[in-house]
Order: structure tokens, then C-alpha cells, then sequence
């Protein structure tokens, strides 16, 4: 045992949560966890005071962290990954669902009671700059989470709590560091400090948010290492989030993907790398750029960005970007929509005047009802609209959007439009993995086309 | 991979440049001594962490490093010209015009305040004498071109609405706007997601092959370079150590840093490794680099030797495969296989954990 564990308050003022986890049993338990942020539109919006929207940031996520592994939660932005550890952390209040730790529910608490809490759960940062006090020394910097836990106050203790710490993290020696100043480190030295920090209060859980994504690649596998060195030493549990699939490859036992909110396929990690289920975990997989140039080659991506969080889609809220989306995905007008602008993008600006003029208002294609009509333009009737949609079709015949068309019909000054009954895809176990996707639902795939109302 | 050679023409030619920049601690190295060319229709990618002295390079074949703390020296030929030698104003013409850049931040590049068609048509006037009307045409095809939907719609949206991925194709339609013979990018996909980064990549290697123009892409993600680059330099403490074709570098590669990075990378086409190479301690002071190889107080293989300061040359690697390095090129064939593991080189594709 090394000096820094005689400085340890040892286990007797934690709480009792803690003591009778085993390895691989979960620490934390999240069901049905669901977060909201009200969004504000426009100056004039808030000086009404008036919300234009809600993001279901977190929908409905359930998901146990269990003791000594690291848990990978991948996502791109908008995901809802950085907002789902938030929340874990009570940083971010839940709006509904349970979160466990150690087998007490902490949603609800009080401030008071988090502040017991976040000694036990901690956090990394991404950018190590703005996690630093620069009018602070590393030493005051390290040691200040004791002082404000009220665990000690003695400034020698402090200090020698402090250089335990910075030793621990690689910082060594570690007197030539304490009176140092954030300035006067590199990025990988800072975040190594702020990594002190966080296990000085012998936390059980690191969330870790892409703790190393804003540091140069040879640094970024020493942090790893460090990180993984004091998992084993110091029996910690990580979630580690992060949109780079290649370091959560090295990284984690376990890993989530999460896309608009919600995780689409969570499982071990060489289970996800090795067959990846998910359309959107494949097309993450596929877009990772090999530091390899024979290997690199052409792929198919998926279509588009990620949707707005406000209005996601209906279904899989993937589905407009799959390439093998069909029938029971989630169609809506909105798709058309996407369509549309996409052959526009080819036009000529009188093509694209004169076909625009065919159209009359496209406000229903901002619906998100299972039939619409999308009405001519003036002079024009339904089958000079429908003439369009055919060239667009022929253009494309496999684009999935049409399995998702019900009908589509010339109905005198417009197009009605039909889409097939969209279903919300349910967690489906395969493999050791659980997936959300429709592909692998014997039940959606057989019923997708006739399960209408 | 496309072929590039269609024109081996020398577009760029960048001598023995340096950039040094006065500071109250001393005078900052930050380029010194780089030469590099690129030739007509060619990607070359500038791979280096921070600090190496990549994107200060860069930034002064575009004259902005002109700081007054700044003292230049080498040559930056440009077509026949001396770029180092130029006024402000002729620099001016040539700069967005047969030179443009894309940054890493789209959103810090574009004006908050102005609809995002009336800065492309802005940057097309300002060295275009064309009318409003043209201008607006154009900037609506650039658009186009870039992949923005409904770009005539669009046109009049501003900076904020449009999601990171579009602002940079913004960014990218703008730095096309007078069709430019080089395209210079420093970290272009850095700010961008992974999906979003693909995207990116196949525009610029699409766009590439359609208007033929030269490019240069800064970047510290080797993942990138392998994917758009032909030729490929990696910088260190304010030098290049190694240059070299694509394959040369990832498969062939002669400088112990280069190793270092290769080994570093996390890959998704490899099993998990118990461990990844390392490189140790920390870069350099720009200030006083170590005399001799710079690289020299953090390479394991160093020797008596790499006190002496070793010029990028051919040194056993293919013709054309420079490096700076003292040790035996036989014997960096042994070092590399135990320093890198795997990456970069055929190796056993087992890794004992």
C-alpha cells in the first residue's frame, strides 16, 4: 500500500451504499430516465417570455453502470450523451424516471444531499483550460474538493493530501507542480490535474466527457493508460462519454450508442465493434477515418445530419438518414420534404422556379400526420404535382422513403399522400446486445406494412 | 486514391522557412527551416501536434503571420512570385482569390450579422467585377455545389441557422467562390462530428477531382490524412522530420516520432491492445530546442549522434522518402516493429496482451 492510502479517510464516513456492490453488479441504475430542456426561439419569443419548444435531451433511457467496468456512451452532438451524465451527476435535474446509486433513488434529492453524492460520483471535463481556476495554484487547485467537502482543513494535510494525489496522476515530482499555475502546464499535464482532483474524494464513479478529444493524439493514449491504471487501483467505475468510437474501442467493457436521445444498441464492447446491429452504430463504424490508406476507402454514409432535437422524427428517429429503413420505420411528410430539397439541389434556378411554381404552399409537409395533401400551385393541378414526385421516384426508385408511402394520388388540385403506420422501436436482445431497430423485430418486419389502425 | 500526376507542374514552393516571433522570454521558433512544394492538382497533408509549427506555416504563405514581434526569412513561390516579398495589397488579391483557407471553426469564420448569401456574394465581389445579380447566381451554384439543399432558400438564412457541418460547407463554397489553384485547410473537420467529418471529407476529395485545384490539409488526425492526402509531411518543434509519399509514411515510416504517433492511434480495425505505444515526456521549448534532432530528449533509440542536428534528406527510404533521423536505416526496420507494435507496418495481427 502506498502512502496515499494512509491519507485515505478510508471507507467509514461513506455512506453504506457502497459497501456491498460487488464487481459487475450495478452501481448505478437510470430506468425510464428521461431529461427536458425548454428552448427558447427568438429574441421575440423570449421577450414574451415564451418557450418555442422542449428537447427531450434524455427519452426514456434505462441503463446500469456496473462496479469496476467502464461503460462507453458514444454518441455525435444532439445526441443526449453529455446531458444524460449531467443528469446522472445532478447537474441537470431529471424530468422523470429513477436513478440509482448504490441502490438509493437520487432523483428529488436536495442540494444537500447531492453535495454527499458528488463526492462519490465526479467528473471530467473535456477541455482542461476551462476546468482550472488560472488564479489558483494545481496544489490549491487539487486539494480545494476537501476543504469544500469539509473532509480537512489542515494546510499541511492539504498539501500532502495534494501531492499524493498529483504523484498518483503521473505528476512527479510532485513539489514541482503544487505552486505551479494552469498556465504553466501543457493541455495533457492539466487534465492529469484535473483527473487529481477528481479522485481525491476516492470517488466509486468517474464520468468521464471526452476527457481526451481536445488533446494531441500521443497524449490522448497516456491519459487513457493513466485512466485505466487508476481504475485498477483505485476500483473505480467509469462511464466514459465520448463520439469517438476508436478510443471507446480501447477504452471500454461495455459500450451504449445513443442517437437523438435514445440508446439504439448497448452491449459489450467487442460484441458492438465486432458486429455492430444498429444501421446508425454501422454507419458511426464505417465514417471513423483509418489511419491506414489502403484500407481507406469510399462508404456510404448516411444521408443528411443529425435532425433537430425539438421535433425529432416519428418512429426511429433514424429512420430518415437509414439506408435500410422501410415500412414500419416512422414515414411522415416531413421526408418528402427532404426529398424535394435534395432534387432541388440539382436544379438550375429557373428548373427549380418553375418547378416550384407547380407546388403550391408546402406547410403540410411540416406535419407530422400520417396522410397529407399537398396542394398545386396555381394554374396548376394534382397531376402536374404528381408528375414531380414520379420523376423523383424514377430518379431513385430504392430510396427507402418510398416502402414508407403508402399511397400517393393525384386528387384534383393536389397529391394526397398516405404513409404506412409508424412503430416505436422496443429493445430487442440478441447476442449479448440489446438493439433498437426494426431490421432485427421478426414482428415489426412481418407486420410492418399491414399493422395500420 | 486518385492519381494526381496528371500535372507535376510546382504550384508551391516553400524554402527553408522560418517564423520566428519575439516574446518577452525569448524568441519563439515556431517555423524554422521548412521547405516543401506542392505541385498542381495535389494533396499534400501537414500532420503535427501542437505546437510543431503546422498551421503557423500555413498561415504565412497567406501573410498572416506579419505581426510586428514576427521576423520572416526564406521563400514562398507562389506561380513565380515570391509571396514573402509581396505588399499587403497585392498579398490581398491573391489571398481568397488564387489562395483560400478553411479553418477548423466555421462559426468564428462567418459574420453572425450578415445573411450568409451576402458574404458569399461579398467574397465573390471583392474579386470579381461582376454585378449583384451574377454574384448572387453564383454564390446560389457554389452553394449547390457544396451540397446545401434548398440553397436558394438557404441563401438568405443566417450563420446560426445552419447546423456545423453546413456552416463548413459554407466555409468551403466561400474558399471556392473565384476558383482558387490552392485550397489550403487547417483542421477543416476537427470542429465536425464523426458522420458529419465523412461528409466533409467526401466533398473535398469530390470537389478535388471536379475543379483540379492543389490543396494542403493541416490536420493532427492521421485518419484524415490517410483518407484524402497523396503526400503526407509530418512537422515537430517547428521542423519537418519526415516527408514522404502516403504509403511511405504509414507503411514505411524512417522517423521515431513518426512511430510514436502511428503507435498512439486507438483503431477500430485492430483488436484491443493491452497497451498503446507511448511517446514520453513532453514537446520541446520553441525557445531552446534540444541541439541536434529536436526530437532527441524523447526518442528511446537515441544516441551520441543525434546531438548533431541532421537535414531532412534521403536517407534509405524510397526516392522522394526524406526524413530526419541519424539512425541506420536497417536498424530502424528492427527498432520500429518493437517501438510501434503494429501500427504503420505489416506486423502480426495477434497482440499478446
Amino acid at each position: 500500500m502506498s502512502d496515499a492510502d494512509d491519507n485515505v479517510d478510508s471507507g467509514e464516513d461513506r455512506s453504506e451504499g457502497d459497501v456491498a456492490i460487488a464487481p459487475g453488479e450495478p452501481l448505478v441504475e437510470l430506468t425510464d430516465l428521461e431529461t427536458t430542456y425548454s428552448v427558447r426561439g427568438s429574441f421575440l419569443d423570449r421577450l414574451r417570455d415564451r418557450d418555442s419548444g422542449q428537447v427531450l435531451a434524455v427519452n426514456g433511457v434505462s441503463l446500469e453502470l456496473r462496479k469496476g467496468e467502464v461503460l462507453g456512451l458514444v454518441g455525435e452532438s444532439g445526441s443526449g450523451k453529455t446531458t444524460l451524465g449531467r443528469t446522472l451527476l445532478g447537474l441537470v435535474p431529471a424530468t422523470s424516471g429513477s436513478i440509482k446509486v448504490g441502490g438509493e433513488e437520487i432523483t428529488g434529492r436536495s442540494e444537500g444531499q447531492m453535495r454527499e453524492l458528488r463526492r462519490r460520483l465526479q467528473i471530467v471535463f473535456q477541455d482542461p483550460h476551462a476546468s482550472l481556476n488560472p488564479a489558483l495554484t494545481i496544489g490549491a487547485l487539487v486539494s480545494d474538493p476537501l476543504r469544500f467537502h469539509g473532509i480537512e482543513r489542515d494546510r499541511e494535510r492539504l498539501r500532502e493530501r495534494a501531492t499524493a494525489a498529483l504523484e498518483r496522476v503521473g505528476l512527479s515530482p510532485a513539489e514541482e507542480f503544487l505552486d505551479k499555475y494552469p498556465a504553466d502546464l501543457s493541455g495533457g499535464q492539466k487534465q492529469r490535474a484535473v483527473i487529481a482532483r477528481a479522485i481525491i474524494l476516492e470517488p466509486e464513479v468517474l464520468v468521464a466527457d471526452e476527457p481526451v478529444s481536445m488533446l494531441d493524439m500521443s497524449v490522448r493514449a497516456k491519459i487513457l493508460e493513466l485512466m485505466l491504471e487508476l481504475k485498477e487501483e483505485l476500483g473505480l467505475t467509469y462511464l466514459y462519454i465520448t463520439h469517438d468510437l476508436a478510443t471507446a474501442k480501447f477504452f471500454c467493457d461495455r459500450i451504449a450508442i445513443m442517437y437523438l436521445g435514445r440508446i439504439v444498441e448497448i452491449g459489450p464492447a467487442e460484441e458492438i465493434y465486432r458486429e455492430p446491429r444498429h444501421p446508425y452504430t454501422q454507419a458511426l463504424l464505417r465514417a471513423i477515418p483509418e489511419p491506414d490508406p489502403r484500407r481507406a476507402v469510399p462508404r456510404d454514409l448516411p444521408r443528411g445530419e443529425v435532425p433537430d432535437a425539438v421535433s425529432p422524427p416519428i418512429g426511429c428517429s433514424f429512420h430518415p438518414r437509414c439506408p435500410r429503413a422501410f415500412e414500419p420505420c416512422g414515414w411522415e411528410p416531413r421526408d418528402l420534404r427532404t426529398a424535394l430539397e435534395s432534387r432541388w439541389t440539382e436544379l438550375s434556378e429557373e428548373e427549380f422556379d418553375a418547378e416550384r411554381a407547380v407546388l403550391g404552399d408546402l406547410g403540410a409537409l411540416d406535419s407530422s400526420e400520417r396522410e397529407v395533401v399537398i396542394p398545386a400551385g396555381s394554374g396548376h393541378e394534382g397531376g402536374d404535382v404528381m408528375a414531380i414526385f414520379d420523376s423523383i421516384r424514377e430518379a431513385a426508385p430504392d430510396d427507402p422513403l418510398w416502402r414508407g408511402v403508402e399511397s400517393m394520388e393525384a386528387a384534383g388540385d393536389g397529391v394526397r399522400v398516405r404513409f404506412r403506420a409508424s412503430l416505436e422501436p422496443r429493445p430487442l436482445d440478441i447476442g449479448g446486445a440489446v438493439v433498437r431497430c426494426h431490421l432485427h423485430d421478426p414482428e415489426a418486419a412481418d407486420g410492418g406494412s399491414v399493422n395500420g389502425e | 486514391m486518385s492519381d494526381s500526376a496528371h500535372s507535376a507542374e510546382t504550384l508551391l514552393s516553400v524554402e527553408d522557412l522560418k517564423v520566428h516571433f519575439e516574446t518577452d522570454e525569448g524568441i519563439v521558433k515556431a517555423v524554422d527551416g521548412v521547405s516543401f512544394e506542392v505541385k498542381r492538382g495535389e494533396m499534400l497533408g501537414i500532420v503535427g501536434e501542437s505546437g510543431s509549427g503546422k498551421s503557423v506555416a500555413n498561415l504565412t504563405i497567406l501573410g498572416l503571420t506579419r505581426a510586428s514581434n514576427a521576423t520572416i526569412s526564406g521563400r514562398i513561390m507562389f506561380e513565380g512570385r515570391d509571396l514573402t516579398e509581396l505588399g499587403g495589397e497585392e498579398l490581398q488579391r491573391i489571398r481568397g482569390n488564387e489562395i483560400a483557407m478553411i479553418f477548423q471553426d466555421p462559426l468564428s469564420s462567418l459574420h453572425p450579422f450578415f445573411k450568409v448569401g451576402d458574404q458569399l456574394i461579398e467574397a465573390i465581389q471583392v474579386h470579381r467585377d461582376v454585378s449583384k445579380e451574377e454574384a448572387r447566381k453564383h454564390a446560389t451554384d457554389l452553394l449547390g455545389l457544396v451540397g446545401i439543399p434548398d440553397a436558394k432558400r438557404r441563401i438568405g438564412e443566417y450563420p446560426h441557422e445552419f447546423s456545423g457541418g453546413m456552416r463548413q460547407r459554407v466555409m468551403i463554397a466561400m474558399a471556392l467562390a473565384n476558383d482558387p489553384k490552392l485550397l489550403i485547410a487547417d483542421e477543416p473537420t476537427t470542429a465536425l462530428d464523426v458522420t458529419t467529418q465523412a461528409q466533409i471529407l467526401r466533398l473535398i476529395e469530390r470537389l478535388r477531382e471536379e475543379l483540379g485545384m492543389a490543396m494542403i490539409i493541416v490536420t493532427h488526425d492521421l485518419g484524415v490524412v490517410a483518407e484524402v492526402s497523396d503526400r503526407v509531411m509530418v512537422m515537430y518543434a517547428g521542423e519537418a522530420v519526415e516527408s514522404g509519399t502516403l504509403d511511405q509514411i504509414f507503411y514505411d515510416p524512417q522517423h521515431p516520432y513518426a512511430w510514436g504517433l502511428l503507435g498512439s492511434l486507438t483503431r477500430i480495425d485492430r483488436p484491443r491492445t493491452a497497451r498503446l505505444a507511448q511517446i514520453a515526456g513532453q514537446p520541446p521549448s520553441l525557445i531552446r530546442p534540444p541541439k541536434g534532432c529536436h526530437f532527441r530528449d524523447r526518442c528511446p533509440h537515441a544516441f551520441e549522434k543525434c546531438t548533431e542536428h541532421p537535414d531532412l534528406e534521403a536517407r534509405g527510404g524510397e526516392a522522394g522518402h526524406t526524413d530526419r533521423c541519424w539512425i541506420d536505416p536497417e536498424r530502424k526496420r528492427e527498432l520500429r516493429v518493437v517501438s510501434t507494435g503494429e501500427i504503420g507496418l505489416e506486423a502480426p495481427e495477434e497482440v499478446t496482451s
